[in-house]
């Protein structure tokens, strides 16, 4: 999270650059962490211990709302990117606002089907198949509220420091952070959901 | 989960008083402890430790202390040893040995964990955090701060795991922590625990370091040095990050799914219930065995270094090392299913990872090979380093045709499990990493600290190893092949107790080496006026680290060196460019020293001892004082400085800044 400047240094290194590239890798570990993930789930997701499978607890309709939410979430913070490239810092706080909301929607919608699926007695303890499944989308939950709260620390930067070098540097860091998450889910959605419906 | 006291499941029971042998260990450890916090309060030091060592974001400053970590945890795991050694000399027929079997579980549990975990790969990157970016030309990594966090989250496990041995007792499930065995079911205390926090919070450490040298490596070299102009050893740790930032995060996942399980009920690994253990058996291993690759692989660049120097030649075929290199990387990802050919995957599936095994042996001899043809003709010195070196060469090849010879599935089903498989991974690791890691450790002492080591204590420490190691492992493939399986806390053969004595001798041996090492350090203290190294170069050598003074300025080079072929170092000498940078200079950024990574591994600390032991009041206030410290940092925009041309010029001249330039962020 350093942005340093080495303008004037003979050894001139692109320090945005170097961030970027470095978040970049720190995301292809992540795909692995996912990765391991979504291969135990291929593993656990027969072994349902004579519980509920997923085409008996999923709604498709439910979660393609939520999956709406991230998409366009998705979206408006590609047009929060938009304004801080143009140096519009209301514009980028008011885009911003609007893709942490929709966030937040996605996450109270997770919470909400987890509460349920907790208080039907269908929770992560019920079975190989449920601990994969709460394992894999948590995790996925838990990156994107991370994720609002980086957003919120942003929106903070952006009000108090203005569009500077290194707010720029961590607003790309943080929408290439919520774009992969989009990606993850749209593998959780396919592998966990619409799989599971067929 | 709500919590019965205060202390979660800590109660004073926890701690073992009525353990003589724990009770000695915990107070040795203390007692060093608190006499080197008295020295350093004696000595008035607390603010220079403060400002220079525990604030410091300077990759040398940081190399140091990783390896001082990597020492203390050696002793720790070296003791460990010993006791297994003595317990199982002792333990046949009608006596049982002096360790009773829980105690004695652990011992093995902790050995391993910290030899790989906490010795290994401390040991290697603080080497690599000394000595890349001056192989390089950098003045420091990609992200200073960021592995002054690595850093101190690897103390902060290391400490879990030694806290482990006063409050509660450690794993005894091994140190690959097989479920169903490490579930609550069969390991209900906090043992498992501490084995899950260790390895989770220092693995993460290791990622971030990970990604800090591959981003260091590709982005940061001087001018001029394209990939194939690197020094070896920085090739074998790109590749070796690589590894890193490909295998760790299955151990994250691995390890999380474990802690679920153990935490909140879950089915990942259990028996009932829809669990599969051997999916963690597999993940494990996705990892473990990269991880073999992550410890060896910086040795190979070190044993290059080493033997090129001290044969006074160039590496012997530079790009066929740099693509053997590459070749183990790509195939220790295709054999993580030779760790259990005995899981009953089948024929095919066994054949196949066996192949793949075998075929692993072909870049690595085109390595010794390499060596030797770099040694043929040279003019030998036979230094501490190149001995290393030569015993490293001979010792590590027997161990990979044993290797080789485990890799057929026929016959590993009959030494699976045994103690041949304990003599091979010994004869893998020992020359390979720790010798690599000793060589290294004396080839750049010099660099580091500006006097060379001691060469009459370092051969008797050498030959007291080499010759330790062979009486203690060789008998175990012996005993491998008469049948005795691993980990045994008791027997009943007598024809195995001559061996197991052998065995100890052969880590007394060892201990003696041990003792060298020490002696050495402190007769080299001693004589250092006539030990100095003056030059900067002391083994007329051939990469940029030589260039600059031993130790080095804190920015590493006044001018960045132009670099215009391989052996950058050589080629300077060779034409006689000067190789130290001359007036006029240019001023000189650098990253400012901050509290905040040894306060990272101090919450990282308390977050783990919180989670062994179930205090969920502990564990939220540190997960929310971490995310507070982190985002404090992220607001900070103040994190570096600039040196100006003139104090370049006094320190390059004096060493020094006089007070009056003296500028506010030199220190803090």
């Amino acid at each position: 999270m350093t942005a340093m400047t080495h303008a004037h240094d003979a050894h001139a290194h692109d320090a945005t650059g170097n961030a970027v590239f470095g978040f970049w890798l720190y995301l292809m570990t992540d795909c692995i962490l996912f990765a391991s993930l979504f291969a135990t789930f291929a593993v656990l997701h027969h072994n349902t211990a004579n519980g509920p499978s997923g085409k008996e607890l999923f709604d498709l309709r439910y979660v393609f709302v939520e999956t709406m939410f991230l998409l366009l979430s998705s979206f408006s913070n590609g047009l929060a990117m938009l304004s801080l490239h143009r140096q519009n810092r209301r514009a980028t706080v008011q885009w911003l606002v609007l893709t942490a909301l929709l966030g937040l929607g996605f996450v109270v919608m997770e919470v909400n089907e987890f509460t349920h699926l907790v208080l039907e007695g269908n929770g992560p303890d019920r079975s190989g198949f449920l601990s994969a499944f709460f394992g894999l989308v948590g995790t996925h939950g838990a990156h994107v509220s991370i994720g609002l709260i980086w957003m919120t620390v942003m929106m903070g930067q952006l009000l108090f420091k203005g569009i500077t070098p290194a707010v720029t540097s961590r607003m790309l860091r943080l929408s290439l952070f919520w774009h992969f998450l989009d990606v993850i889910w749209i593998g959780v959605f396919t592998v966990v959901y619409l799989m599971e419906m067929i | 989960m709500i919590p019965a006291s205060l202390l979660g499941r800590l109660t004073l029971a926890a701690i073992p008083y009525h353990n003589p042998i724990i009770m000695g260990a915990v107070g040795t450890a203390s007692a060093l402890g608190l006499l080197v916090m008295l020295w350093v309060t004696w000595r008035g030091l607390w603010g220079y430790v403060w400002r220079e060592w525990l604030t410091s974001v300077d990759h040398k400053r940081i190399g140091v202390m990783y390896i001082i970590v990597a020492v203390i945890m050696m002793l720790r795991g070296f003791a460990d040893a010993i006791m297994m050694r003595t317990h199982q000399a002792l333990a046949e027929g009608l006596s049982q040995g002096y360790l009773p079997p829980d105690h004695y579980n652990q011992v093995f549990s902790a050995h391993g964990t910290i030899m790989i975990i906490f010795v290994a790969m401390p040991f290697f990157i603080g080497l690599m955090n000394y000595v890349v970016p001056l192989q390089i030309g950098a003045r420091d990594v990609a992200y200073p701060f960021v592995n002054a966090v690595s850093f101190w989250m690897t103390v902060a496990s290391a400490l879990l795991l030694m806290v482990s041995l006063a409050v509660g007792d450690f794993s005894q499930a091994g140190w690959s922590g097989y479920p169903p065995l490490s579930e609550t079911q069969f390991s209900p205390g906090p043992g498992v625990d501490y084995w899950i926090w260790g390895l989770q919070l220092g693995g993460v450490g290791t990622l971030l370091t990970g990604i800090n040298f591959f981003v260091t490596i590709l982005r940061l070299r001087a001018p001029g040095m394209s990939l194939m102009k690197m020094p070896v050893f920085t090739w074998t740790i790109l590749v070796t990050t690589v590894l890193i930032m490909l295998s760790f995060p299955v151990l994250t996942a691995t390890l999380a799914l474990l802690t679920l399980d153990r935490y909140l009920d879950m089915h990942f690994f259990t028996n009932d219930l829809g669990g599969n253990q051997m999916m963690f058996t597999n993940l494990f291993w996705v990892w473990g065995h990269p991880e073999v690759y992550i410890v060896i692989l910086p040795a190979f660049g070190i044993f290059s270094e080493v033997v090129s120097t001290f044969s006074h030649k160039r590496l012997f075929g530079y790009a066929s090392m740099v693509y053997a290199t590459v070749a183990i990387a790509v195939l220790s990802f295709g054999v993580w299913l030779h760790h259990f050919f005995t899981m009953g995957a089948g024929a095919d599936v066994n054949a196949f990872f066996g192949i793949a095994t075998m075929v692993i042996a072909v870049p690595t001899g085109v390595k010794i090979f390499n060596w030797l043809f770099t040694m043929y003709r040279g003019r030998i010195e036979f230094t501490t380093p190149m001995l290393w070196s030569l015993g490293f060469i001979v010792t590590f090849t027997i161990g990979g045709m044993t290797g080789v010879l485990l890799s057929v599935p026929g016959a590993d089903f009959v030494l699976h499990n045994s103690e041949f498989l304990v003599a091979h991974f010994h004869n893998m690791l020992i020359p390979g990493a720790l010798f690599g890691y000793f060589a290294g450790y004396t080839f750049w002492f010099p660099k580091m600290f500006g006097f060379r080591l001691d060469e009459t204590w370092g051969r008797r420490a050498f030959w007291s190893w080499l010759v330790g190691f062979y009486l203690a492992f060789m008998p175990l493939y012996a005993l491998g092949f008469m049948g005795m399986p691993r980990r045994l806390v008791h027997y009943d053969n007598p024809l195995w107790q001559p061996y197991l004595l052998v065995a100890l001798l052969g880590t007394f041996l060892v201990a003696y080496g041990i003792f060298c090492q020490v002696v050495q350090l402190v007769v080299s203290f001693r004589h250092r006026e006539a030990l100095r190294d003056t030059t900067g170069d002391p083994w007329n050598s051939h990469s940029l680290e030589w260039t600059t003074t031993s130790p080095p300025p804190f920015y590493n080079f006044a001018k960045v060196p132009q670099v215009e072929a391989l052996d950058a170092f050589a080629h300077m000498k060779e034409q006689g460019i000067p190789h130290r940078a001359q007036a006029p200079f240019a001023p000189i950024h650098m990253p400012r020293n901050t509290g905040v990574g040894v306060t990272i591994g101090a919450i990282t600390f308390i977050f783990g001892f919180a989670m062994v032991w179930h205090i969920w009041w502990m564990a939220t206030g540190s997960a929310v004082a971490m995310l507070a410290v982190v985002v404090m940092r992220a607001n900070d925009d103040d994190v570096d400085y600039t040196v100006s041309a003139d104090e370049v010029v006094h320190l390059e001249t004096c060493g020094m800044i006089p007070t009056e330039l003296r500028i506010q962020g030199y220190t803090q």
